[in-house]
């Protein structure tokens, strides 16, 4: 979708009218191997760009989830727990928070889809 | 960084390579770490364990100088077996884990870790009589064959007459050391090979359908299954086989050894800390150095291994915990990024071995 941005730790960004959806991407999902676990934060909770908020669990290790945008996070996705192959790209089931944008100018510095489809090429 | 001779296979495979005791080994293949781990519980996986240190050692003293850097008793053992020991420092502490298989009454074969090499050799060299003479043989490879399916395949891919071979003993076949062990609680072998050799056996190997290479991710879920310990990380020069549950390799008859003193006397009246194995029953991994909580959420411990079991489909792991807290069927609690996850105490390993002579439960 054209409007997503992304971030170079993988996530992704999608603006719903004023509420930030957010999930990590297929490529992120791929390079950690076999999930089994995801720790979410609580909504309400506040968040930094930057900063972790979510913690995925594969067999070997346990990757940090960070912020792509600052704000007050007021959705979970508590399903994706049970459903972690939903986990990804597609923002009608892999997002993992909604939230509300404290900075909205913090949007401009993400990459857009064509950025970032370039960026993972290089990696 | 250090290569086995099987590098190039490993690449040639796909794998996923990354930096282990510096060599450049492969973490896992195509298939992941998850379906490796089973793939082994259910066929065969084969192993490059190349990067491991094997010795030999020889003279009329060999087996004295075991007896003082081990606390392990080879009287009386069966030319052909293999033990599972450790070598201890003076102060009862662990040097390294290691496999010892008797040769002849006066040579003896031990595979030693691969982060510990370069230790262990000076270390034995330091103690060793002058009618002993190590040998490390750096032209060899290991690659280990461990699965419900190793020993057929081994029979048919190689037509090596290993239907015989009894759990822990070994077999020459000309040049090769074949061991019927493994660090994954299945039946399999441990094949040492001249490495020249070692790409062609591996290719033969991986002809076979019911094999597939396994990397060292798996490598480590699958000792975890079986609560075996991980050098570095479940032992280190500071804890005591008695500490670390190991009692059992103390030889009955074993008076005087380095360490002994502490060992010894542990093993009469008790270590403050044991390792147990833990399982989490809360949703939620814990990992390496999560620690150990009791009901009144005092700290009593620490994980030194954790990771999920793909097997269990649950996080297991161990550690060190305060002895009155070490019994089965304990209630404890893992601290994890503030989580506090219930877990219970539990008799390793986790799982039902398959070995040769194991009793299926």
């Amino acid at each position: 979708m054209s409007g997503i941005k992304y971030t170079k730790d993988h996530e992704w960004v999608m603006m719903d009218g004023d509420v930030a959806v957010i999930g990590i991407t297929d490529y992120a999902k791929e390079a950690l191997g076999d999930l089994v676990y995801l720790e979410l934060p609580d909504e309400g909770k506040e968040i930094e760009k930057g900063r972790d908020f979510a913690v995925v669990e594969s067999v070997k290790a346990a990757s940090e989830i960070y912020a792509p945008v600052s704000g007050e996070i007021t959705e979970v996705n508590a399903q994706l727990v049970d459903m972690l192959d939903d986990l990804g790209s597609d923002p009608e089931k892999g997002w993992i928070v909604k939230m509300n944008l404290s900075n909205k100018s913090e949007l401009e510095m993400l990459m857009d889809e064509e950025a970032y489809q370039t960026y993972i090429k290089d990696l | 960084m250090q290569k086995t001779a099987l590098h190039q296979s490993h690449i040639d495979a796909g794998a996923k390579m990354g930096e282990f005791a510096g060599y450049d080994m492969p973490l896992y293949y195509e298939a992941g770490v998850m379906d490796e781990h089973l793939w082994t519980r259910a066929h065969a996986g084969v192993f490059d364990v190349s990067h491991m240190g094997q010795i030999m050692l020889e003279g009329a003293e060999a087996m004295a100088l075991l007896h003082t850097i081990t606390p392990s008793t080879f009287v009386g053992t069966p030319v052909g077996m293999a033990k599972y020991t450790v070598l201890t420092n003076k102060d009862g502490g662990i040097i390294d884990d290691l496999i010892v298989t008797k040769i002849s009454e006066t040579k003896f074969f031990a595979v030693i870790n691969a982060g510990c090499k370069d230790k262990d050799i000076e270390w034995i060299e330091s103690q060793c009589p002058e009618t002993v003479t190590m040998t490390v043989l750096k032209d060899r490879s290991l690659i280990a064959l461990q699965g419900p399916s190793a020993e057929k395949v081994l029979h048919e891919t190689l037509y090596l007459d290993i239907l015989g071979l009894k759990y822990m003993r070994m077999v020459q076949i000309d040049e090769l050391y074949i061991s019927r062990l493994g660090y994954t609680g299945e039946d399999g072998f441990e094949v040492s090979l001249p490495s020249e050799h070692a790409p062609t056996f591996w290719e033969r190997l991986n002809e076979h359908e019911e094999v597939k290479p396994i990397g060292l991710a798996a490598r480590d879920s699958l000792r975890l299954e079986m609560g075996y310990c991980l050098y570095g990380h479940d032992i280190d020069e500071k804890t005591s086989p008695i500490e670390a549950d190991l009692s059992w390799l103390v030889g009955k008859d074993a008076d005087v050894f380095l360490g002994s003193k502490r060992i010894l006397a542990e093993k009469e009246a008790g270590s403050d800390r044991k390792r147990v194995g833990i399982k989490i029953l809360d949703k939620g991994v814990a990992r390496e150095g999560a620690v150990i909580l009791n009901e009144n959420d005092d700290p009593i411990g620490q994980l030194t291994s954790g990771g999920f079991s793909p097997t269990l489909q649950t996080s297991i792991g161990q550690g060190y915990v305060e002895s009155n807290y070490s019994s089965p069927g304990s209630q404890v609690k893992v601290e994890v990024r503030g989580r506090k996850l219930a877990a219970e105490i539990v008799k390793m390993p986790f799982i039902t071995p398959n070995v040769k002579t194991a009793k299926k439960a």
